[in-house]
């Protein structure tokens, strides 16, 4: 074997300067725990970051970095969903269909873009723009039917509204998240981000949505808030209080009515029409 | 006389960058850290204990005697990590309070790790919520920055590292000791109890792990009283709660209520069931506990009442099904999930949950028999209490509840009828032919 340049103790297949570039970014990862191991997680994120996926010269990698062996660095790979074991699309595009997503249309959803696109769960367009998959519930039940692209929220969809967005991605166009960046990034700069390495971007996008800011919104109309520190004391005592039946003092039963939900619940309200709240910004 | 809803977390939400540093201390925020630091650490543990706060992740264990459960001190480490693994389904409370204000859960990792002495915190969040993300690793270093987090905090002498970690795509890592082995850089399996976390947790040290609601309820606490916080809710559920509503409601949502408040109240607010329907059936605490039905609207969404109503307060997780919802669709979606997400360590969970998919996909599509609702139910007596965690016994309290509820529905389904609802009358749109009815409700994960 003839004598091999930088990293020549490395199996890996990468060339010297991407080796390079990994190993100084897995040196920040591991320095983040008090056992390097921990970094692994992370580590595998960076070579997706790299590859699109945790590739064999990833695994390898990850394993010389932590001084595992690839069978052990594989068997956690393999445990994570997230972790891809075949090159992805530059875009993931996740349908919800968790049992409350897929009630509210994302079987839906997910049956037109899968039509659409032509591809199936973690299937990839051949065109490699878009790996489509099914995904988990996502912690935005209330804006459902809920869709992913990288990781970042597209609320309230429709089959409608999900082609049209494949179709901006696979047109190279940007698309902007409901709550998220401006814009959602590639795959790979995702993998970066999530590898513990800021992009600079968590100043874009919003705060909160609309059902976000629903129970708030209500508070503040009807001047409700939570007590004031000192007025606990008043009766000497901290006021452990039961709440009241439903139909007794202080319950809503006993609060004037100021909707038409008031007097009928379940009906729409008057003053509003009875459509779901859009995210709005802000 | 308290409100109906009482902002505490969510007060800070509706601010202009409400991310921000500079939001949250316009808003109070940091002064439970300076009330902290001025005190014992030993009296911060007290005052959580007489706050009454429970567990906000779902099992509801008191916070504060969870703190107390560490052994004294040994001059080696002691960890606190922050379960933000938020992945129950239904449950969507603390994705976005990190995405409005982070800094209540950096505020609460900071008091937390003075009270119980712990100088590298951890948390540790879903990797599935890319902006999420960026908020904590932008708040962790504003807080740095800023002095409340590193070195001598504040002048105090007290030092604290941050550490935000991202998963990767595993329900399982939301339970605490499989949480610790992903931290840990291994595959998420649950662990053997005991020893507990607080005796043998990260790196077999002394740690406390906490939901992101529990510790971002904390500075409340320190800023403004064990008292105040216990005069919210009842006698032996205590303080503030986030309430989220989703599904088939007029305008779904975060509520922030004492504990105690009753379905029927925050329907009200909600503006009811979405209009035309009527309430078939929800969920309290996502869907690890047993359903209920409109027979419930009145139980006080409190530990003790749900409990007793036969089911869990869980997350608060109220999601809501009208009466155009198959019940046999949506467990078996439901169960989908859990044997997808099932980790394989315990063989009557791994084993079960794939049965009961089997099972109850072949009843959704007219294929089941007589004797399946009853295999059902078997499959489910050997799984629940029978594994290490608490995945398995979750995936049988929608099958129990929903047989124990509705059996004519899943009798309905047998010896070749099939699922007698339309899944188009459900969703939220104007359904089109192109989406095959047929295939709609018998999907699932390969």
């Amino acid at each position: 074997m003839t004598a091999e340049p930088v990293g020549a103790r490395s199996r890996t297949g990468y060339d010297a300067e991407t080796l390079a570039a990994l190993t100084a970014d897995a040196e920040q990862i591991t320095a983040r725990y008090p056992d390097p191991r921990s970094g692994l997680l992370p580590m595998l994120h960076l070579v997706q970051s790299v590859d699109g996926y945790v590739s064999r010269d990833g695994i390898l990698f990850c394993a010389e970095q932590l001084e595992m062996t690839a069978a052990e660095v594989s068997a956690v790979a393999t445990f994570y969903t997230q972790y891809k074991r075949h090159p992805n699309g530059t875009y993931t595009v996740g349908v919800c269909t968790n049992t409350l997503c897929a009630v509210m249309g994302g079987d839906a959803i997910f049956d037109r873009l899968s039509e659409h696109l032509d591809v199936g769960h973690d299937e990839t367009t051949p065109d490699g723009s878009i790996t489509l998959e099914r995904v988990e519930c996502n912690a935005a039940c209330d804006y459902a039917p809920v869709m992913m692209v990288n990781w970042e929220f597209f609320d309230n969809q429709t089959p409608e509204s999900a082609t049209e967005i494949a179709d901006r991605l696979r047109a190279g166009q940007d698309v902007t998240p409901t709550r998220g960046a401006a814009s959602v990034c590639s795959f790979k700069q995702t993998s970066r981000v999530l590898a513990g390495f800021p992009d600079g971007r968590a100043d874009e996008g919003t705060g909160a949505g609309g059902p976000t800011l629903e129970g708030l919104r209500i508070a503040r109309e009807r001047g409700w808030t939570a007590p004031e520190p000192d007025g606990v004391d008043a009766a000497g005592e901290p006021a452990a209080e039961v709440p009241p039946e439903t139909g007794t003092a202080q319950s809503s039963a006993e609060r004037k009515p100021t909707t038409t939900q008031d007097e009928k619940p379940g009906m729409p309200d008057a003053s509003e029409p009875g459509e779901r709240t859009e995210g709005s910004d802000d | 006389m308290t409100d109906m809803l009482t902002p505490v977390l969510t007060d800070t939400w509706d601010a202009q960058r409400s991310w921000t540093l500079e939001s949250y201390l316009d808003h109070g925020g940091y002064e439970g850290l300076r009330a902290a630091l001025a005190q014992d650490p030993a009296d911060v543990v007290q005052a959580v204990k007489d706050s009454g706060l429970r567990g906000r992740g779902g099992a509801g264990f008191p916070t504060g005697m969870k703190w107390g459960f560490l052994p004294a001190p040994d001059g080696g480490p002691r960890y606190l990590v922050v379960n933000a693994d938020e992945s129950e389904p239904g449950t969507c409370k603390d994705i976005p309070l990190m995405l409005a204000s982070p800094q209540h859960l950096v505020e609460g990792v900071a008091i937390t790790s003075y009270a119980i002495g712990c100088h590298h915190a951890f948390i540790y969040v879903r990797g599935e919520v890319l902006h999420v993300y960026r908020r904590l690793l932008a708040a962790v270093q504003e807080a740095y920055d800023a002095g409340y987090l590193g070195t001598d905090i504040q002048g105090s002498g007290f030092d604290l590292e941050v550490t935000v970690h991202a998963g990767a795509g595993a329900y399982i890592c939301g339970e605490e000791t499989a949480l610790l082995d992903s931290l840990e850089g291994k595959r998420g399996q649950p662990r053997l109890k005991p020893p507990f976390p607080a005796v043998a947790g990260l790196y077999a040290r002394p740690t406390v792990v906490n939901n992101v609601e529990s510790i971002a309820s904390v500075p409340g606490i320190l800023a403004k009283g064990a008292e105040w916080f216990a005069s919210m809710g009842t006698e032996k559920s205590q303080g503030h709660g986030l309430f989220s509503l989703s599904g088939h409601v007029t305008r779904p949502g975060q509520f922030e209520a004492p504990l105690g408040i009753t379905l029927r109240e925050l329907l009200e607010l909600a503006g009811g069931v979405r209009e035309g329907h009527e309430l078939k059936f929800w969920t309290p605490g996502g869907s690890s506990t047993p359903l209920f039905t409109a027979e419930h609207l009145d139980v006080p969404l409190d530990y003790e009442s749900v409990g007793a109503a036969g089911s869990m307060l869980g997350t608060r997780a109220l999601q809501i099904f009208d009466e155009t919802t198959c019940v046999v669709r949506a467990v078996s979606r439901w169960t989908d999930f859990y044997a997808h997400e099932s980790c394989g360590k315990c063989t009557p969970c791994r084993e079960g949950t794939y049965w009961l998919k089997q099972v109850l996909h072949r009843i959704e599509a007219g294929e089941g028999t007589g004797p399946d609702i009853d295999l059902l139910l078997d499959l489910c007596d050997n799984i629940l209490g029978r594994a290490f965690c608490a995945l398995g016994d979750g995936a049988t309290s929608p099958i129990t509840s929903s047989i124990q509820y509705f059996r004519d529905e899943y009798e309905a389904h047998l010896d070749g009828r099939g699922c007698p609802f339309d899944p188009a009358r459900s969703t939220l749109f104007d359904d089109t032919p192109e989406a095959p009815p047929a295939l709609a409700g018998a999907g699932g994960h390969r």
